[in-house]
């Protein structure tokens, strides 16, 4: 791609890496430009380091260079976290207060940011505009963009801290155009019709989805990475006639949505690993009890607190198995802001009418992202609603697991004149009402399991990209996508016969699909950000394939581009 | 050949786990094996409940499906068993002499209507002595001298009184009695049972894990009721003061892992005991056990589910959830045992390696397995391992707070207790430097995953519960029948089942699995990679053992054999489905 | 790798300037040196956020466990070896939120621990949302229409549930919280001290100079007792424009280690083990 360039930006908790990171990839997105921004965050509100990557491609990008071309440093711990990290020709921009040294070979540009933000803005903290203003201009960007960018993300505090920031990007655009004399190794040119995107965090794009497929009741409890979620759906909650409730814990937070459910609503709720913990209780009633519900998995490493503002993928086999005894759920592991809002509306559309619960396999990097998507295809979601009346019933005839053969009995609103919803915990009759029968129970468990081929039947292939399977597939699951995508597109050029399959759906397993397409590879590996494997044991379990070493990361950290490379390449 | 089944039916309420205790325990002592099991539904009165006692001049530890003598404790309770009656079999049940019994037709059972509830009523005085009334004529068929009850009634009441105990025991002559007078001459069926013998231990899975965790030196137990584990609870809080237990009912499950967890940091032996909806709500704290190493024993008594399910009835269901339950990863024990002497070893084997490296053990239960009595030859204690794994630490001359709870020693028993003199103890549920603290830095977490992940390594060389049946001796030849994988409880049932095909001529043999994680693969495949059909026995819908053995090894399991209606399988049972699988 | 009591530990604090736990960690210092209690006689359980970190900068045992279950936890810790102290530590959305059912239990069992709650009536290591005692129509990205709920009263809730000594103290006033501090430490019961402080960050209600013009203490309060329930009770109900401080409510009854008989003699974690009498139990089930 001729346009590829990465921005690097570290300081301390609360000095606004994610203002920053966001303006910049919200602005570049406006511009047409692919722009692709992650968060490294630590689980502290000031003080710590943090960083985040812009990276700005004119084709869509959806992973990250471990090399940077553009270091912006707020504080001096940055420079030294990051001084490896620096690409050939990068720019670094750094706070004139700091004295860093060793930085000779390479471009730099210090910029006097606390002062100038004192000046044009009254306020030090506004540092970050300052340093977008200088950033924009040694890339040879327009000012204006931006500007506007950054009163729509203020607009909310006032117009006095709209011009106040906007002060200070010019300050630091100003700065920079008379202070830096040189050529800017790396520069990025207003496009002249630029197609707009949207840019948003994968936590955003899932609360939109759900908006858009309908959700009534959200309930949750704040847990990172989980809590975006719930607060994009709360501030749109009034607006879109949608509940959100912040319940007192997890366990409340599942039984609640289960409730509002079980009334005839769709409804959601969400959590981290340790979260869905509290919730595996709730989730085997509503496999028992055959209640729709979407629950948003958000992994982050564990076990237990973990690390928590970090990245792991490591709650595959506890989804697949979480809740005691056995019922029927679906599974979707989306690798993009876009999968995930198609993911989420089939994860309601397929709950609602086969009613299940849906999990959405979710990860802090997905869902503190930030992603460039096209428009979103209006025709590809489903918004079919399942739910019965009782048109053609009699009174009181309303049986709410009748008939056992069928995978999904109709569901009735409770307080329809008329009839009765009963729905049992314990095992039941047709009624719904506990029984103890051995034959009862062997029908009902034959209706719960049975819902699993029939969900198949409707559920996409995994993606494993044009062409036929190479010499080495690549197996993938969640955000891992990008990255994989990426190294195997680069391999590939380079000649390598190897291609990628990205399992999205993950329950029920769609074991034809794969064997058909890996019956014949001669190498099958994974790469996934779990220390046991475990896409490659499930898939093993599933299929009797063998599978190679897998590449595996457990540091909290999403793989980058290099990364993945370099490890594909050592097992070739 | 001595196998028979008596069945006691009735309404809950009725005492029918009173008669099957006693008949049990009296028959254990006159030397027979038993196997006690129980049909209950989940309530408290009414209803419809049943238990079988087998006795049998073999061990046994499935129920049989087949009943030699029915005692039913109201009329309504007859008719259910009477497809499974033996053809010579005795039915007595609860009414009055000449209320119509049918004709005597040869080949069916032999029923007898006797006033039990008028009985106890007129000479106990109480309706609920029915039991007793029963009791009576049972002895009676089964040719049992009065006296032998009479001992087991002034032992069992003794608490209660020198009146309870002579009431019981009136009301057990009334029965013995009317059955002399009425039933004896017409009576078919000639019991011809030892009435001295071999004392036997004779108890159930729960007390055998709760006996287990006690002599392997628990001294912490918390918990929430949740059928079929209560009685693990109740044992040892019945014996808290006498062997220094403390045990605390909790509010909920939550509290009864983290309770533990707590009990066990400060440096005592700890366990907690639920259903599988109950630990449910203890994967989080499952979690911290195994990324703050806090040795601990859960003890998982499954029950049918989802969600509520079937409260008082049997299932293997939560195998594949035990194996992953938390998030992230971590490693942990799983034992199965099939037999409540097996539960009393492998209760033993929990502790031990739970405190040696430092990861959670589960103890995988069912209410087969939990409720039922059955006789053990003896428990000998000379085999338990019981080690003090903190002892190393302490011999060791330290500086001052010097101590790190997660330092990379090479030595996974490092494990120093709080209160020790100048030295903290650390220790934590966030991702965490060598001395305890948080940390966010790749190196660390990569470090402490590697080491709470390298344990898996030695964890699986402690793994050797795997049980051939028949026992081979030396190398064999391929067997050309099915090789019969199960485990937990399912082993009786599926080892008469072999004993039963091989006696037809079916070359069919058996593997019992009593420790799932880290899974044995190496071993099973030793013995299992010379058979051509692989078949498992499992009490579950979804095949849970052949998924493990297909994630573990390169086994092939070619069919499997599932019950998930909540009843325990019986031998007769697995014998039709091995006849009739491909 | 330096552990907490080396000198030369000095941790990188992960709290804002301007916290109000850099006082309460100063207060329980002060305190634990008051009593003459080295670090390696004190347990601190802690939860999970901000306020729960207290444990991670100083010199003491410690067992990090999960959100909302440090009471439970700490009850398991304190039965086993009762010799310890045992502090339970962390915020109003671990004790308040998360663990409230734990927290009414130990409060029934009277467990002898100490809970420290640093109650700044927001979630701060989550960002800003409402807790249980956020004021209701507090504005936050989970209550933007405000809170609909009135604040959780845990002091209230201690006296209805005869918590063995119910006090509040404010992250302002060091002295006065180091003594209650220590009076909490040295209650034979459960302890619940609720610490109002600031969230510098997040919420701009409930600010230092919001408490500092509403805080007073009962101990000014001439004959106020606070054995007496029915008062304890309704002073607990205050807030507003006053809120009082101290101890709000004593109840001397025996914490639940004192009633155990197991516990009688000695600890439960050095108590032998009773292997004698394996056989005979063995042998009950013949």
């Amino acid at each position: 791609m001729a346009v590829d360039i990465t921005f690097r930006i570290g300081g301390a908790a609360g000095q606004g890496m994610q203002v920053i990171s966001y303006s910049l990839g919200k602005m570049l997105a406006r511009g047409g430009y692919y722009a692709f921004a992650t968060q490294d965050v630590m689980s502290r509100i000031r003080g710590g380091h943090n960083f985040a990557n812009v990276r700005v491609s004119d084709r869509p990008v959806y992973a990250q260079h471990g090399r940077c071309d553009v270091l912006v440093a707020l504080d001096g711990r940055t420079i030294d976290e990051h001084r490896h990290e620096l690409n050939e020709h990068a720019v670094i921009v750094h706070e004139k207060k700091l004295s860093p040294t060793g930085l000779e070979g390479h471009t730099v540009l210090a910029v006097p940011l606390e002062e100038l933000a004192t000046r044009f803005g009254a306020d030090a903290r506004m540092s970050n505009s300052v340093a977008l203003g200088a950033v924009l201009c040694l890339a040879g960007y327009p000012l204006e963009p931006l500007l506007s960018v950054l009163k729509d993300e203020f607009s909310r505090k006032g117009n006095d801290v709209v011009s106040r920031n906007q002060a200070c990007a010019r300050g630091g655009y100003d700065f920079a155009r008379h202070s830096f004399k040189k050529t800017c190794p790396c520069t990025l040119t207003a496009l002249k019709s630029p197609e707009s995107r949207l840019f948003m965090s994968g936590a955003e794009a899932v609360g939109l989805s759900a908006i858009l497929s309908g959700l009534q009741f959200y309930a949750g409890y704040p847990m990172s990475p989980s809590t975006p979620i719930l607060e994009y759906l709360a501030s749109k909650g009034l607006e879109h006639g949608i509940l959100v409730r912040q319940t007192e814990d997890e366990i409340s937070a599942i039984n609640m949505a289960l409730g509002a459910s079980w009334a005839g609503c769709r409804a959601m709720t969400g959590s981290a690993g340790g979260g869905f913990s509290l919730m595996v209780e709730g989730l085997s009633l509503a496999g028992m009890t055959e209640t729709p519900i979407v629950i948003a998995l958000c992994s982050r490493p564990g076990p237990a607190t973990g690390l928590a503002t970090r990245q792991a993928q490591a709650d595959l086999l506890f989804a697949c198995h979480a809740g005691h005894g056995e019922f029927s759920r679906v599974i979707f592991a989306p690798g993009t802001a876009e999968q995930a809002i198609y993911a989420t509306n089939q994860a309601f559309d397929i709950s609602e009418e086969y009613e299940v619960p849906a999990i959405l396999l979710l990860d802090q990097h997905l869902n503190d992202s930030y992603w460039t998507l096209g428009p979103i295809d209006e025709s590809r979601l489903m918004r079919q609603r399942y739910r019965a009346d009782a048109a053609d019933l009699a009174p009181y005839a309303y049986k709410r697991y009748a008939p056992a053969s069928s995978s999904a009995s109709p569901l009735l609103r409770p307080g329809t004149p008329n009839q009765l919803r009963y729905d049992d915990s314990d095992e039941h009759t047709e009624e719904g009402h506990i029984t103890e029968s051995a034959e009862i129970r062997r029908a009902m468990v034959g209706k719960r399991l049975g819902k699993a081929a029939d969900i198949s039947l409707e559920l996409a292939r995994p993606d494993c990209g044009p062409g036929e399977p190479a010499r080495t597939v690549v197996l993938c699951f969640g955000s891992t996508y990008g990255v994989a995508r990426e190294a195997v597109d680069n391999l590939s050029r380079e000649g390598a016969s190897i291609s990628l399959m990205h399992l999205n759906e993950i329950m029920p397993f769609p074991r034809e699909a794969v064997l058909a397409r890996l019956a014949k590879t001669h190498r099958i590996t994974t790469i996934e950000g779990n220390a046991t494997a475990q896409l490659a044991r499930l898939v093993t379990t599933e299929t009797r394939l063998k599978i190679a070493d897998s590449i595996l990361k457990y540091d909290g950290r999403p793989f980058s581009i290099e990364e993945a490379e370099r490890e594909l390449e050592k097992q070739a | 050949m001595i196998d028979l089944t008596f069945r006691i039916a009735g309404q809950a309420g009725q005492g029918m786990q009173s008669i099957s205790s006693t008949l049990g325990r009296m028959f254990a002592r006159a030397g027979l094996h038993v196997f006690t099991s129980h049909d209950l539904m989940s309530r408290i009165r009414g209803g419809h409940n049943f238990s079988s006692i087998r006795v049998c001049d073999l061990p046994v530890t499935a129920p049989s499906g087949r009943v030699n003598l029915l005692i039913a404790l109201d009329e309504s309770s007859l008719s259910p068993h009477l497809a499974e009656m033996v053809p010579a079999g005795v039915a007595i049940f609860d009414a009055e002499a000449d209320a119509d019994a049918g004709p005597f037709e040869p080949d069916k059972p032999f029923r007898f209507p006797m006033p039990m509830t008028r009985l106890a009523k007129h000479v106990g005085k109480n309706p609920v002595m029915i039991n007793a009334v029963a009791l009576g004529a049972v002895m009676l068929l089964a040719d049992y001298p009065l006296e032998l009850l009479k001992a087991m009634f002034q032992e069992t009441f003794a608490a209660k009184g020198g009146q309870v105990v002579q009431a019981n025991i009136a009301c057990a002559k009334a029965g013995f009695d009317y059955a002399a007078q009425y039933f004896k001459a017409a009576c078919p069926c000639k019991l011809a049972l030892p009435t001295q013998g071999n004392k036997r231990l004779l108890l159930t899975g729960d007390e055998a894990i709760a006996l287990g965790a006690i002599c392997s030196g628990v001294k912490f137990h918390s918990g929430y009721p949740m059928s079929p584990s209560t009685p693990i609870m109740e044992y040892l809080a019945a014996r808290g003061r006498e062997f220094g237990i403390v045990v605390e009912q909790t509010e909920d499950e939550i509290g009864g892992i983290n309770m533990a967890l707590g009990a066990s940091y400060a440096g005592v032996r700890a366990m907690t005991a639920t259903s599988g909806g109950g630990f449910a709500l203890m994967t989080e704290g499952l979690g911290l056990s195994g990324i703050s190493e806090t040795p601990i024993v859960v003890v998982i008594c499954s029950r049918p589910g989802p969600a509520t399910g079937f409260p008082t009835r049997t299932e293997q269901a939560d195998l594949l959830f035990a194996l992953h339950a938390g998030q992230d990863e971590s490693p942990r024990f799983i034992f199965a045992p099939g037999t409540a002497e097996q539960a009393f070893y492998l209760t033993n084997k929990a502790f031990d390696l739970s405190q040696k490296y430092q990861v959670p053990a589960i103890v995988l239960s069912d209410q087969l397995l939990s409720d039922s009595a059955a006789t053990v030859e003896d428990l000998d204690l000379s085999r338990l391992v019981n080690r003090d794994h903190s002892q190393q630490f302490k011999a060791q001359a330290r500086a001052p707070y010097a101590y790190q709870r997660y330092a990379a020693t090479g030595d996974t028993c490092a494990r120093l207790l709080p209160g020790s003199a100048n030295q903290t103890v650390v220790a934590a549920g966030h991702e965490h430097n060598q001395a305890g603290y948080i940390t966010e830095s790749a190196s660390d977490r990569i470090q402490m995953m590697d080491r709470r992940l390298g344990k898996l390594k030695p964890m699986r060389d402690e793994m050797d519960g795997i049980t051939a049946y028949p026992q081979p001796s030396g190398p064999q030849p391929l067997a050309p029948g099915p090789l019969l994988l199960c485990f937990g409880s399912t082993c009786g049932a599926v080892r008469e089942a072999v004993d039963i095909l091989r006696a037809q001529g079916t070359k069919v043999s058996m593997l019992h699995l009593s420790e799932l994680a880290p899974f044995p693969a190496r071993l099973l495949t030793e013995h299992a990679c010379r058979s051509r059909r692989l078949i498992t026995v499992e009490g579950n819908a979804t095949a849970q053992l052949a998924r493990l053995i297909h994630a573990e090894t390169r086994l092939h399991v070619s069919s499997s054999i599932l019950k998930f209606d909540g009843r325990p399988f019986t031998a007769a049972e697995v014998v039709r489905e091995v006849a009739g699988s491909p | 790798m330096t552990t907490s009591h080396d000198p030369a530990f000095s941790p990188d604090i992960a709290w804002c300037p301007g916290c109000g736990n850099f006082a309460i960690r100063e207060a329980v210092r002060q305190a634990l040196e008051e009593l003459h209690l080295e670090p390696w006689q004190v347990v601190f359980v802690s939860g999970i956020g901000q306020a729960a970190k207290l444990p991670q900068y100083m010199p003491c045992n410690l067992f990090d466990v999960l959100h909302g279950r440090a009471l439970v936890t700490a009850t398991g810790v304190k039965l086993a070896n009762s010799r310890l102290t045992v502090i339970a530590e962390g915020g109003d959305a671990d004790m308040y939120a998360e663990g409230a059912n734990h927290l009414m239990h130990a409060m029934r069992k009277n467990v002898n621990i100490t809970c420290l709650v640093h109650n700044n009536q927001v979630f701060g290591l989550t960002k800003g949302q409402f807790s249980p005692t956020s004021e209701s129509g507090f504005r936050t990205g989970t209550s933007p229409q405000g809170s609909a709920e009135p604040a959780f009263n845990p002091l209230a809730f201690g006296v209805a549930l005869e918590a063995g000594l119910v006090a509040r103290g404010f992250a302002g006033d060091i002295p006065r919280l180091k003594e209650l501090i220590i009076a909490a430490i040295r209650h034979e019961g459960f302890s619940l001290l609720d610490i109002l402080q600031p969230c510098v960050t997040f919420n701009k209600v409930n600010t230092f100079k919001w408490y500092q013009s509403r805080v007073y203490n009962l101990s000014d309060t001439p004959g106020y007792d606070p054995h007496d329930k029915a008062q304890a009770f309704a002073r607990s109900l205050e807030w507003g424009t006053r809120i009082p401080c101290g101890i709000i409510y004593r109840n001397d009854r025996p914490a639940l280690d004192r009633q155990l008989p197991q516990l009688h003699d000695q600890p439960l974690v050095d108590q032998p083990v009773p292997a004698d009498k394996f056989r005979a139990l063995i042998e009950r089930f013949r």
